[in-house]
């Protein structure tokens, strides 16, 4: 065990994705309070092809390189998502799961096509699809470090607009934020989380990323900034810790293990949350059932 | 007389193929309370946000103060309805009221204590002092209904456009909202709010706009909401009951 922990690589792997957790709590806040925890799932599936062809046209594995082109895939999944909605009689979660389907597949048929290439076999893309935080190279973490930081940093800074933007957008409207200029910076970084992610996490399993730490940091407050911190230390715990144990075996993949622990917090959080978490809840329960009850004896004694 | 707030011209607005504002002219002027009246599906929601650029006019011009309404935002405050907004949001009744100040903080800059203080005085003039660190989801309807009057009244603004602040509140809140409204008044700002209690419209405003896909009457409340006129907004299909202030629907073709 000492020594994983001391082999440098893994050490900047588990600060990516200790980053990378950090970032994603913070936006899978957003999400759950935009009410599209879903668009997250859909949208890190249909990076999957972007990553693809962006390494069959380069025929590298640049990290940089293959984000770039889950971007562009996760953005034009987005648009679609979008244009079907307003331009169409399919509902919002109908169209998420067609793009999330279509997507994915059309990605999965290209990494076939790509590992049989020349090279392909050794091209490690099978990592996009469960996470391989430990085929991260020094550049690869770097990449990630930066852009999640950049993430958490554009929230951080305009956390009173996200607030509004997310409460009430109309009144915010009304008072001059531009909803069209934030849900421009919601999709992108909403996005940018999930393309850095994809290598540690996986695309199938990125969302949990997004949406566990954000519900389980929900039992424990009643205020957003509470919430929103909550949230990234839940993430940043779940990406450190799953990395660890992933870690300990040699090619194990990292996002099931990452999605293992945070869903640990999760369940801790249902049952011991100190808001409406079900042991809570029970105990106050019968706390007030007691009280009542001595109300009412007292009473009748009282009337004897 | 006083020259001419708001004006509106020719103004139509639809929901996809659905035409519901149609030919809308009106004009109103400074210290007024107005009464947006009619039946549902009048349109008298959209009006407003049509107004408000909140919802896409198909033709027509709205202005303020002689100027189209993205250079005077700042002086026109909105009260949306109450279930426009998601109560679970974690926040509390002060933080609420404080997003009223958002514009003139500034877009990124942080909240002051001088904002906060502001923010207090506005719910405790709304009666509400006492919840100002009280979750929003734990607020009464009626309550929820005072913090988002307090959350216009910090934003000082000349004119307020309020939609629906008295459906669904006990008397108590009614009464304290009619009270801030008559002050706003009595203090030179302009009023316009959707209301649907015909019963209390002339106790409550001194104009009263009667829509129905377009404006059918619009002017002085004594002059203009007569039992003809009011028949005339919900389709002929009512019967004036007894008393001065009674009336009936009936929906039949």
């Amino acid at each position: 065990m000492s020594s994983i922990l001391l082999n440098s690589n893994t050490q900047w792997v588990l600060v990516s994705t200790m980053i990378l957790g950090i970032a994603a709590g913070i936006i899978g806040c957003l999400a759950y309070w935009k009410r599209q925890n879903l668009m997250s799932d859909a949208l890190s599936h249909a990076a999957l092809p972007g990553v693809v062809v962006a390494f069959l046209l380069f025929a590298e594995k640049n990290l940089l390189v293959l984000i770039v082109g889950a971007g562009i895939s996760a953005l034009v999944g987005a648009f679609l998502i979008q244009w079907i909605t307003n331009a169409s009689r399919i509902s919002e979660d109908s169209a998420m799961g067609m793009i999330l389907a279509v997507f994915y597949g059309f990605g999965i048929m290209l990494l076939t096509i790509a590992n049989r290439s020349p090279g392909g076999n050794q091209s490690g893309l099978d990592s996009f699809i469960y996470g391989q935080a430990a085929s991260m190279v020094k550049s690869d973490v770097i990449t990630m470090l930066i852009l999640a930081l950049l993430v958490i940093l554009v929230v951080l800074v305009g956390y009173k607009e996200w607030k509004i933007y997310l409460f009430d957008q109309e009144f915010a409207k009304g008072i001059g934020l531009s909803i069209k200029g934030m849900n421009a910076f919601y999709t992108i970084v909403l996005v940018t989380t999930i393309v850095i992610g994809i290598q540690a996490v996986g695309v199938i399993l990125m969302a949990a990323m997004l949406i566990i730490p954000a519900v389980s940091a929900r039992y424990w407050t009643q205020s957003f900034l509470v919430m929103i911190l909550l949230s990234a230390l839940f993430g940043g715990i779940s990406g450190a810790v799953g990395t660890l144990i992933s870690a300990l075996g040699s090619g194990l993949p990292t996002g099931p293990f990452i999605v293992v622990v945070a869903a640990s917090i999760f369940a801790f959080s249902l049952v011991f949350g100190k808001q409406k978490g079900l042991f809570i809840n029970y105990i106050q329960y019968r706390l007030h059932q007691k009280r009542v009850r001595n109300g009412m004896q007292m009473k009748a004694e009282g009337a004897k | 007389m006083a020259k001419t707030l708001i004006e509106v011209e020719n103004l139509s607005a639809s929901y996809r193929k659905n035409t519901v504002l149609h030919n809308v002219n009106f004009e109103v002027k400074p210290g007024t309370l107005t009464g947006i009246v009619g039946p549902n599906g009048a349109g008298k929601s959209t009006l407003i946000k049509t107004m408000l650029n909140l919802h896409p006019a198909l033709t027509g011009k709205v202005s303020f103060f002689g100027l189209p309404f993205p250079k005077v935002k700042k002086r026109i405050g909105y009260v949306p309805q109450r279930g426009s907004v998601d109560w679970d949001f974690p926040t509390d009744a002060l933080d609420v009221v404080t997003m009223g100040l958002y514009g003139q903080i500034g877009w990124l800059k942080k909240t002051k204590e001088k904002h906060r203080k502001q923010a207090l005085s506005a719910l405790e003039k709304m009666g509400m002092k006492d919840y100002a660190d009280r979750q929003i989801s734990q607020l009464s309807g009626g309550q929820q209904q005072r913090v988002f009057l307090a959350r216009a009244l910090v934003q000082n603004a000349d004119i307020y456009f309020m939609d629906e602040p008295l459906a669904g509140v006990d008397a108590a809140t009614e009464q304290a909202i009619m009270t801030i409204l008559k002050e706003l008044k009595s203090i030179g700002k302009t009023v316009m709010v959707v209301h649907h209690d015909l019963q209390t419209v002339e106790n409550y405003f001194d104009h009263v706009l009667l829509l129905n896909r377009t404006v059918l009457h619009h002017g002085k409340t004594e002059r203009v909401f007569t039992k003809e006129n009011v028949a005339d907004a919900y389709g002929g299909n009512m019967r004036w009951m007894g008393g001065e202030r009674q009336y009936e629907l009936h929906s039949f073709k």
